[in-house]
């Protein structure tokens, strides 16, 4: 499969990336990892008349605590999630989320910032942020911005950065005492699209009551979601087993799947309500230490 | 549409060619350059069959564009032997009988290579989830696990002090059901 024909323009600073996507506008695409991209390209799906690659820009891929958030700049690699000791130390739902993501090779390439630029209810990545409550940074010619990831997907593929802004960094609160997290995905088979995937983190106030709840899904609505109604039956409650059967059964019920190949509607409901279940207990489990 | 000079070192030679950005890395290795120990599988970045080094990582260059190449250094297949004399992972997959129609066989050893420099001496699962991204038809899987283990041997590796990257961990495996197939 042959891409369209495009030009191709690999700037090595920001400033020169933002340049050039004010000049191009409409008709250039930023190229960051290229394993959404680049097979929508092969498939013409997408046919951009200029790639600006952002390979090469400097200073993108690190991933860092800095003021009580874990940075990660939106080149950073999912390998690079992978292999960070505080990634697997302080953000077990992050470190999760990662091995999860395609395959060892794919994660060599693929970006975080790109995972959620692209905006796909598929990918991995926005339920993980949806549920850690991140934001992003965005940068455009009018400057800087930052955009809560609960804010951030509009509509189907669609995201809040306006034309001219460029995602930059991702910015995920540093857990408190007593927090946990935990990625759960079903997948055909390494590298396939989730069937269902449930992404919870929560923290625990003194008495063991859930302070704070996020969860969030994968590919089981046009746009990534959260499951607020479970988020709210345990908040501030005691997450007993029962409470945690109906917060699962409250996901299930507000998801908006379609029937593909991998499975009709009821199937998928059943997947999302047993996932958020298992991500709920190990969270959980987490927590508690 | 402009055609971009690009400079790649495959296998430690320099090419310097003239291309169209959309040519993709694994045409440039196989049509440009003539080295056709690179396979082209299911050209969707599933089959792992495409698989090479880039600057030291294993990728899919069925999804890379040669212009993203360009001043760095490309290892494929045909860049494992040194001097007539087979790389371990060679050795390996011919002492292991690692391979039946062998379609898969240099992606899986490149992606090998990789997991061996990781992680020097891998579980049998932890070989299983490095090379999760690389398909055999032939589901000639057994005898490629003790292929790599037979490298790993060989390569006389240390025990992996901490696991990095692509190396993920038996603890990660236990903890969290990624043991593939599981």
């Amino acid at each position: 499969m042959i891409p369209a024909a495009f030009d191709y323009l690999a700037p090595t600073s920001l400033q020169e990336a933002l340049s050039l996507l004010q000049e191009h506008g409409d008709a250039a695409k930023l190229l960051a990892g290229g394993h959404s991209l680049i097979p929508m390209m092969k498939l013409r799906l997408a046919q951009p008349a200029l790639l600006i690659d952002l390979n090469r820009v400097e200073g993108l891929d690190y991933v860092e605590e800095r003021d009580g958030f874990l940075c990660i700049g939106a080149m950073a690699r999912e390998e690079a999630l992978e292999s960070t000791p505080v990634v697997r130390e302080k953000y077990p739902l992050l470190h999760d989320t990662a091995l999860m993501i395609a395959d060892p090779q794919v994660r060599n390439l693929a970006t975080v910032g790109g995972n959620l630029a692209h905006s796909d209810p598929a990918n991995d990545h926005p339920a993980t942020m949806l549920a850690y409550d991140a934001r992003v940074k965005a940068v455009g010619p009018n400057g800087e911005r930052t955009i809560a990831v609960r804010e951030f997907f509009t509509d189907f593929f669609t995201t809040a950065l306006d034309e001219g802004e460029i995602l930059t960094e991702i910015q995920i609160p540093a857990p408190g005492p007593r927090s946990g997290g935990a990625y759960f995905k079903l997948e055909r088979k390494v590298g396939d699209f989730a069937t269902a995937g449930v992404a919870v983190q929560l923290a625990l106030d003194e008495n063991g009551h859930c302070d704070t709840v996020g969860i969030g899904l994968t590919n089981v609505a046009p746009i990534p979601m959260r499951a607020k109604r479970a988020e709210s039956l345990l908040h501030a409650e005691s997450p007993t087993d029962a409470a945690i059967d109906e917060a699962a059964r409250l996901a299930a019920e507000d998801c908006d799947p379609t029937a593909d190949l991998r499975g009709p509607v009821a199937y998928k409901r059943a997947m999302v309500e047993e996932l958020t279940k298992r991500a709920l207990r190990k969270a959980l489990q987490r927590a508690r230490g | 549409m402009s055609m971009h000079e690009v400079n790649v070192t495959v296998n430690g030679t320099s090419y310097t060619e003239s291309i169209e950005p959309r040519l993709l890395l694994v045409h440039f290795i196989r049509e440009v350059l003539d080295l056709t120990g690179t396979h082209i599988g299911c050209d969707t970045s599933n089959c792992g069959a495409c698989t090479v080094l880039l600057d030291g990582r294993s990728v899919k260059s069925c999804t890379v564009f040669a212009v993203q190449a360009d001043g760095r250094e490309v290892t494929t297949v045909e860049g494992l032997a040194e001097g007539g004399v087979l790389h371990p992972i060679q050795e390996g997959f011919k002492e292991k009988h690692g391979l039946q129609c062998g379609f898969c066989t240099p992606g899986m050893m490149m992606r090998a290579v990789e997991l061996l420099e990781k992680n020097p001496r891998p579980t049998e699962d932890e070989i299983r989830w490095g090379i999760s991204g690389n398909l055999c038809r032939c589901t000639g899987y057994v005898n490629i696990v003790k292929a790599i283990q037979y490298a790993a041997d060989k390569m006389g590796g240390e025990e992996a002090v901490e696991m990095s990257g692509n190396g993920v961990s038996e603890a990660d495996l236990a903890d969290h059901q990624l043991t593939p197939g599981a």
